[in-house]
């Protein structure tokens, strides 16, 4: 008996110290990869480096066209940042009339705000040399010769066609209904070349249809293959060639990527620091229990950072404050019940019993100091943004995980210990 | 077991803390608060000139922008400064007085460490909807406590966080602490950490009210303090010894974070001993002697 609960006590404190060195070294078995936490973990802008820019529109616009107006700035906006090539950019609507933008890793802040900012440039050009043009090529790869800029266009929209297919209708401004009549007739004219009109985007050809009537009414649709989807998409980048509203910088946050690694460095060294402190501390202050505790936080560091790489949670500076403090009620916990278990084995009880009844009186104060936090969380997370959000989801994760390792593991593993030694003197009591 | 004396000499602890926050009250009215610039805008940047420069000749370097900045030293050698305004700057301006100090120390690219920017509405809305949010939080706790222990535990809960928030303010206003993002995060922190621990002394009166019906509320809250001393005091040991790794090895945007949590955790150990308990045997002291008048 005695051999068995010895043999499971050191099964479970191999499997946490398993999983404590897959977290830190990560794993490969064949095809399942688990990544090192450090590589996993995302990390937030004010630790990694980055960019973070809130632009707020100035319009009188209201209710759907605001909606619609906010649509087609993040889209434009989108192309933007996907030119600048980085991993991870993030961009998001907030509130009514605002726009946030996160570029991680930045090298350039200040650059790739400027490049955000700029007014981008929707041609209409009419291809002249023998190599069509192709959706989604640069403009480069073609000869053309511009008929009018996306100032010209007053309005593109989806519509049906006769046989109700998705079309994307355009309208001309009275200056453009004149130079596109030109274009398509120029287009017509000259049936050695193709008729085709490029629309150029930024340099990018976005679409390329082809003309075999001359439109002198100012209105034009482009026919395809269309879904209503990919329909309105050209729509919206017709229609927003420029920025249709002019946008405010109302915040900023530029990290450099050395000012955040030094950030990150000093936090991972000095929670090493503290937290051998404090298994330390455990260990001489409650014995085999302090052992115990120790193992549980092992557990409980660990479930904190696969629970956030598993809800895909970004780590900021607050979110390390929310660890802390669930770190702390973590060690709370164990102090709870170590303090009851004392108190249990001075009133006479035997070691077993002292478990059994330390543990189940100790239970009702970490449940209501627990719920009482984590209803705190809840409602942070719930009414709060950007950093009061980062606190309240690494505080959640770290109160369910320092409750479960607290009563179960810390439990079990108590009972099984009891293989080793039944002396009261190491669990902490001086009596 | 040896029985401390505290919830008597309540006046004692409140005329402390009383002290203290009038103090820090007396100085909010005289210099205000030190706003960070989220909750006031205003643009901050950090540079790395590579040596320590004098605060006066960045002065007289980037006078022309006229930006009524404080600068300070800031890295492990002070070869960093950072420049605060209340001034909104925007992207080309912050560009340009970065150009000024480039050209002027030779730096390359990666010398510009950071910048913040806040517009003048956009502060006041952050400061708030984290407010509102603490509210809605503290009233959340109270409803709890009240339901699973009763109100006048959740009153004294309640009384004892107002006074941590408060003690805290002071600490910022008497030691010019720049308040800021993490004040709000220091404020979360006290708010829980308060709590847990105030539950943990209440839930043991709790259990002592039913258990010692004979005896005065202050020695049933003194007995309960006793018995928890010991997890009271180790728990709070092992907080502080993290945080404090924090604070003397963190970088100083770390270190500026984990003062306040410092602190937060200090007086939230020491609201529940010698704030929370004592209210909450006055406030039921005063209750039963109503009731004993009413049955008269």
């Amino acid at each position: 008996m005695k051999g068995k609960n010895t043999l499971l006590f050191f099964l479970i404190v191999a499997l946490i110290a398993g999983t404590a060195f897959v977290a830190v070294n990560g794993l490969t078995i064949g095809s399942l990869a688990i990544e090192p936490v450090g590589d996993a973990m995302k990390l937030g802008l004010d630790i990694k480096g980055g960019v973070v820019v809130v632009y707020e529109a100035q319009t009188e616009e209201e209710g759907a066209d605001l909606a619609r107006t906010m649509e087609q700035t993040k889209q434009i906006i989108s192309r933007r940042v996907n030119e600048l090539g980085l991993t991870e950019p993030i961009i998001t609507l907030q509130g009514d009339d605002r726009i946030r933008i996160e570029l991680p890793g930045v090298d350039n802040a200040q650059d790739a705000i400027d490049i955000i900012g700029k007014t981008a440039l929707l041609e209409f050009g009419l291809v002249t040399g023998p190599v069509p043009a192709i959706e989604g090529l640069p403009a480069t790869t073609i000869d053309y010769e511009t008929i009018l800029t996306g100032t010209n266009i007053s309005d593109a929209f989806v519509s049906q066609d006769e046989f109700n297919a998705p079309v994307v209708s355009l309208e001309f401004d009275a200056v453009g209904t004149d130079l596109f009549f030109e274009g398509t007739k120029k287009a017509i004219d000259n049936p050695d070349k193709s008729g085709q009109i490029a629309i150029i985007l930024d340099g990018e050809i976005i679409s390329a249809p082809y003309t075999r009537i001359v439109i002198s009414d100012g209105k034009a649709i482009i026919q395809g293959s269309f879904s209503y989807e990919s329909a309105n998409n050209l729509a919206m980048l017709i229609r927003g060639g420029a920025l249709p509203v002019q946008l405010d910088e109302i915040q900023t946050s530029v990290i450099g990527p050395t000012l955040g690694l030094d950030s990150l460095k000093s936090a991972i060294n000095a929670a090493i620091v503290g937290l051998l402190l404090v298994v330390g501390f455990m260990i001489i202050f409650y014995r085999i229990p302090g052992i115990i505790a120790s193992i549980a936080l092992t557990l409980y560091a660990c479930i904190i950072v696969f629970a956030m790489i598993g809800f895909n949670a970004t780590l900021t500076l607050p979110g390390v404050a929310g660890i802390v403090l669930s770190l702390g009620m973590a060690v709370d916990a164990n102090v709870i019940i170590f303090e009851r278990l004392k108190e249990e084995m001075k009133s006479g009880k035997s070691l077993r019993a002292s478990i059994d009844s330390g543990f189940h009186r100790g239970m009702r104060t970490i449940i209501d100091s627990n719920v009482t936090t984590f209803i705190a969380a809840l409602i942070l997370f719930a009414f709060g943004e950007g950093p009061i959000k980062g606190f309240a989801v690494t505080l959640m994760i770290g109160i369910v995980s320092s409750m479960f390792t607290a009563v179960i593991i810390t439990k079990t593993l108590l009972k099984l210990s009891l293989g080793f030694s039944d002396r009261k003197k190491l669990y902490g009591s001086r009596g | 077991m040896r029985n401390i004396n505290v919830t008597k000499r309540y006046k004692l602890w409140f005329s402390i803390s009383g002290a203290i926050i009038l103090v820090g009250l007396i100085i909010m009215l005289m210099n205000g608060l030190n706003f960070g610039i989220d909750f006031t805008g205003g643009t901050m940047m950090q540079i790395d000139l590579g040596k320590t420069v004098e605060v006066s000749e960045i002065k007289d370097v980037i006078a022309d922008f006229d930006l009524n900045a404080d600068i300070v030293h800031a890295g492990a050698e002070s070869n960093e400064v950072i420049i605060k305004t209340k001034a909104s700057l925007s992207n080309t301006e912050r560009i340009e007085i970065f150009e000024v100090l480039k050209a002027e120390y030779g730096l390359a690219d990666e010398a510009f460490r950071g910048a913040e920017q806040f517009g003048p509405a956009i502060g006041a809305e952050i400061r708030n909807r984290a407010l509102l949010a603490v509210v809605i939080a503290s009233v959340a706790m109270l409803l709890y406590i009240s339901v699973r222990f009763e109100t006048v535990f959740g009153l004294a809960a309640v009384i004892a966080l107002i006074h941590d928030v408060l003690i805290l303010l002071s600490i910022y206003a008497i030691f010019r602490i720049s308040v800021n993002s993490s004040f709000i995060a220091a404020i979360l922190t006290i708010v829980g950490y308060s709590i847990n621990d105030t539950i943990v002394v209440f839930d043991r009166v709790r259990e002592n009210v039913k258990r010692e019906k004979g005896k005065s509320h202050f020695e049933v809250a003194d007995m309960s303090i006793s018995q928890t001393i010991t997890r009271t005091i180790n728990t709070s040991l092992t907080t502080l010894v993290v945080i404090g790794s924090l604070f003397v090895f963190g970088v100083s945007s770390i270190r500026e974070f984990a003062f306040p949590l410092l602190a937060g955790v200090a007086v939230g150990t020491y609201s529940s001993i010698f704030i929370a308990s004592p209210v909450w045997a006055l406030l039921r002291h005063k209750i039963s002697r109503k009731d004993a008048y009413a049955a008269k």
